[in-house]
């Protein structure tokens, strides 16, 4: 035998063992190697891959729509609470000057910022101007239309349940024939808006449960095609670890393209919304427009993604490669 | 290096592969297991390799008894120990050079260690000139040889080889031979179940025979 052809052998004496820093260094060149591997693995199948991203992508981008829309709900009632009113009927009988001189009284209140007080008269006038039963009331023999006062609650005091507090502070004085809350309709929308919130929850957390199982799925059938390719490597010496880790980056892409595309579909929703939206707040003179995604919610749905990929790839691995042992 | 002390194997079901084996190899012997299909050759290299364990009796490789190596442990225990397979068992799909730097990378070895060892394994069984080529594309003495570079890359102190010349012709068996021969020569233990009886006699090395799953011959050199 020459020389030559014992170098393979001489190599290991000669060799020095590598250092703590070396091993570190190949064992993270290995993870970025198989990180990218798994990535340009899943390439070479686009259709398959983007198949899968896709039902991850929809079975995300329904929750995180309606909790946006949600969100955008809540700063929109938001804003109609602040103008929150009380409107006070007085009572027929009650003159013009006692109806002032209790405009005053409430006016003072630490509770209330501004009293509109809408005379009999007024009121009458602004009826016929709106409604058009013009005819219908000059047939009357008086005037129907009781005094109003409109009650603006302090901007610290005009949280739902101080506005009904304040309501029923109203409702004591003696010429107040009725209190009328603008605000009740808002409350309502809230408890309406509560249970939705909790609807969404419960569909995020289902749809989480089907991406995870989706990926599971995924995982196992790529375990099984490679089961000759498994078999070899746990034959030359291949620990669990090793085989594992490229099917758990295959579940981190996964994760990580049907998070991005959750995220597109919910941005080009939002665009195809965001024209009716503001068409309809310019009807009601609004300024609102709708909010849009922020870097923290963008952030949170695809690191959610990343990790229900990798859970589900975690369970598929640790149900299926056990079972597969050299014969 | 390798020691087989009233070792039995007997499978689920009932059957005795192995029956009360007993026999001693030193480091840098080379021996032959023959006998008929279905005597226990493949089942005598299991036990070795640890894809099965024995059911009596202890098998000692390298000093340490294969019955004390927990599961976990398994996958390093084989690091030391190179296979070469009768049907190759290749990665079809990965070029020559990545078939045999496998071992290397799974051992975590530094990249310019690998491309050093592995290329040398590549030389020494002559196929350097095909690194970039898929198994695919290679003869069948030729996919054997990278069968046989990638169990040594990783420098094991015992190699097992299951009928290894199988499929192959007299000419090319005899070539694979040669080179099992070198590695014995550098104090590789070398364990090569066959039974082409006529090369086994012509290389003059100790032969076990094994007959129903019992030790019949050692032609103890």
């Amino acid at each position: 035998m020459s020389p030559d052809q014992n170098h393979i052998f001489e190599e290991v004496a000669s060799r020095d063992k590598p250092g703590l820093v070396t091993n570190l260094k190949t064992y993270l060149l290995r993870h970025a190697q198989v990180f990218f591997y798994s990535l340009g693995q899943l390439w070479r199948t686009p259709f398959s891959m983007l198949m899968t991203a896709a039902v991850i992508g929809i079975a995300l981008a329904l929750p995180t729509g309606l909790n946006l829309l949600l969100t955008n709900a809540q700063q929109l009632s938001g804003g109609w609470d602040g103008a929150a009113k009380v409107s006070l009927f007085l009572k027929q009988k009650v003159s013009d000057e006692k109806a002032r001189s209790l405009a005053n009284k409430i006016r003072k209140l630490t509770e209330v910022s501004e009293v509109e007080y809408i005379s009999k008269e007024k009121g009458l006038a602004e009826f016929k101007e709106r409604s058009g039963y013009d005819a219908a009331i000059k047939a009357l023999d008086e005037n129907p239309i009781p005094a109003t006062l409109l009650v603006t609650p302090n901007l610290q005091f005009n949280d739902a349940s101080q506005v009904e507090e304040l309501a029923e502070k109203l409702r004591k004085y003696k010429e107040v024939e009725f209190v009328q809350l603008d605000s009740e309709w808002v409350q309502r929308l809230y408890a309406i808006m509560d249970i939705v919130s909790h609807g969404v929850v419960i569909l995020g957390f289902m749809l989480s449960i089907g991406v995870l199982l989706v990926v599971g799925n995924t995982i196992r059938l790529a375990i099984q095609n490679r089961r000759d390719e498994i078999v070899i490597v746990k034959l030359i010496g291949g620990t669990d670890a090793f085989i594992r880790r490229p099917f758990l980056y295959t579940g981190f892409w996964y994760g990580f393209f049907g998070g991005l595309l959750a995220l597109i579909l919910v941005f080009f929703s939002l665009l195809l919304m965001s024209g009716p939206v503001e068409n309809l707040a310019g009807l009601y003179e609004s300024q609102f427009s709708l909010h849009k995604m922020d870097f923290g919610t963008i952030l949170t749905i695809l690191m959610l993604s990343i990790g229900l990929g990798l859970g589900g790839s975690w369970i598929a691995v640790g149900r299926h490669l056990r079972d597969i042992e050299p014969r | 290096m390798i020691q087989f002390i009233q070792a039995s194997k007997r499978y689920p079901g009932g059957h005795d592969a192995l029956q009360n084996v007993s026999f001693e190899m030193d480091t840098g012997e080379m021996a032959f297991l023959t006998g008929h299909s279905g005597a226990g050759k493949s089942t005598l290299l299991k036990l070795i390799s640890l894809i099965e364990r024995t059911t009596r009796g202890q098998v000692i490789i390298n000093g340490e008894n294969t019955s004390k190596v927990r599961k976990g442990r398994i996958p390093y225990f084989r690091r030391n120990i190179g296979i070469i397979f009768q049907d190759h068992q290749l990665l079809f799909d990965r070029t020559v050079y990545d078939n045999v730097a496998l071992p290397l990378i799974i051992s975590g070895q530094p990249p310019r260690e690998i491309a050093r060892r592995t290329r040398a394994a590549l030389d020494k069984v002559g196929l350097l000139n095909k690194e970039k080529s898929f198994p695919i594309t290679l003869s069948g003495g030729e996919q054997q040889r990278v069968g046989i570079a990638r169990a040594v890359v990783n420098k094991p102190s015992l190699l097992l080889a299951d009928e290894p010349t199988g499929n192959l012709d007299p000419e090319l068996s005899w070539e694979i031979m040669q080179v099992f021969e070198q590695f014995r020569q550098v104090g590789v233990t070398v364990l090569v179940a066959s039974h082409d009886i006529d090369m086994i006699e012509r290389l003059g090395h100790r032969t076990l025979s094994l007959k129903d799953g019992r030790l019949v011959q050692d032609t103890v050199e």
